[in-house]
C-alpha cells in the first residue's frame, strides 16, 4: 500500500514536470522560432492535447473508478466541442461567407 | 448487484468505498463533459470573432507575455498541488490535506488577482466588453473561466469546513476528490485559454 501511494507521488511530479516542459516549449515556438504561423498553430495545438491527457491520466485519474464509462462520457463531449469549434472556424471564416 | 457490495478491480481509495461514492465520482465525470460542450461554444465565438477588432486594440496589443505566463504557472501549480492533497486523503493524512489543499486556493486566489488586474488594465486602456467583437469573445470566455475557478475556491474551502469537523470520512473523501476533479479540470480549459487565446494571439 505504501509502495502504491509512493509512486503515486512520483506519478504526480512526473505529471507537474510534463506539464510544464509542454507549456514553455509551446511559448518558445511562439516567441522564438521562424516557423510560419501555420506551422506555430498546428504545434502549439498540439501540444495542448498532450497537457489535456497529462491533467487527465497523471492529475484526474481517469483510468481509476468506473473507468470505461469515464473515458466515453468525457471523450463524447470533446467530441462534441471539436464539432463546434472546427465546424464554426470552417464554417464562418474558411467559407468566407461574412467577406 | 447487491449496493454494498465493491466490484472488483474498484481502487482502494476511500472515495470509491461506497456505491454513492463511485456514482457520483461517475456523474461528475458526465458534468465535466457538459462543461467541455460549454466552453467549447465560447471557445468558437472567440476564434470566430478574433479577426474583428473594429479598428480597437489587437491580441498583440494588448496581451503582456510574463503577466499571462505567470498566470499560467499558478494555475498549474495549483493543479500538482491540488493532486497532492488527493494523494495525502488517501493516505488518511487530515493535515496534509489542509496544508495542500489550502496551498491550491492561495494559488488560485493568485491567480484571480492577476486575471481581475489584467481585465482593469485592459478597460483602462479603453479596451472593454462593447469595444470589439474580439474583445467581447475574449472577456466571456476568460470571464467564465475566472468565474468558474471563483466557484470552486468557494466550492473547495466549505468542503475543507466539513473536513474539519467530520474528518476524512468516506464521504468527505468523495467530496474532496470530486473537488480536485473539478479544478484540475479549470487548469485544463485554462491551457487550451493559454494556446487558442494567449499564443494565438501572438502569432
Amino acid at each position: 500500500m505504501s509502495e502504491q501511494q509512493h509512486a503515486s507521488a512520483k506519478h504526480h511530479v512526473i505529471g507537474f514536470a510534463l506539464s510544464l516542459v509542454l507549456t514553455f516549449v509551446a511559448l518558445f515556438l511562439v516567441i522564438n522560432t521562424p516557423l510560419s504561423a501555420g506551422l506555430k498553430l498546428t504545434a502549439i495545438i498540439i501540444l495542448a492535447i498532450f497537457q489535456m491527457l497529462v491533467q487527465l491520466v497523471y492529475f484526474m485519474h481517469v483510468t481509476e473508478g468506473s473507468k470505461v464509462y469515464q473515458i466515453i462520457s468525457i471523450s463524447y463531449g470533446l467530441f462534441v466541442a471539436v464539432c463546434i469549434v472546427a465546424g464554426s472556424i470552417w464554417l464562418m471564416l474558411l467559407n468566407g461567407m461574412e467577406g | 448487484m447487491a449496493s454494498s457490495s465493491v466490484p472488483k478491480g474498484t481502487p482502494n481509495f476511500p472515495e470509491y468505498q461506497t456505491e454513492e461514492g463511485r456514482l457520483k465520482i461517475f456523474g461528475f465525470w458526465v458534468f465535466l463533459a457538459a462543461e467541455v460542450v460549454l466552453f467549447s461554444t465560447l471557445f468558437a465565438t472567440y476564434l470566430v470573432l478574433a479577426d474583428r477588432t473594429a479598428g480597437g486594440p489587437t491580441g498583440k496589443d494588448l496581451f503582456e507575455v510574463k503577466d499571462f505566463m505567470i498566470e499560467t504557472m499558478l494555475l498549474l501549480t495549483s493543479s500538482f498541488t491540488c493532486g497532492l492533497a488527493t494523494l495525502e486523503m488517501r493516505k488518511g493524512n487530515k493535515k496534509g490535506v489542509f496544508i495542500w489543499m489550502i496551498t491550491t486556493l492561495l494559488l488560485g486566489a493568485g491567480f484571480l488577482g492577476m486575471e481581475i488586474s489584467e481585465f482593469v488594465a485592459y478597460v483602462n486602456e479603453g479596451a472593454t466588453l462593447q469595444t470589439s467583437a474580439f474583445l467581447s469573445g475574449f472577456f466571456v470566455l476568460v470571464g467564465t473561466h475566472g468565474l468558474h475557478v471563483t466557484v470552486g475556491i468557494i466550492w473547495i474551502s466549505l468542503v475543507l469546513i466539513q473536513v474539519a469537523q467530520r474528518g476524512l470520512t468516506p464521504t468527505t473523501c468523495r467530496k474532496l476528490f470530486i473537488g480536485g476533479l473539478y479544478w484540475h479540470f479549470l487548469d485544463v480549459v485554462w491551457i487550451f485559454i493559454f494556446t487558442a487565446v494567449y499564443l494565438t494571439g501572438l502569432i
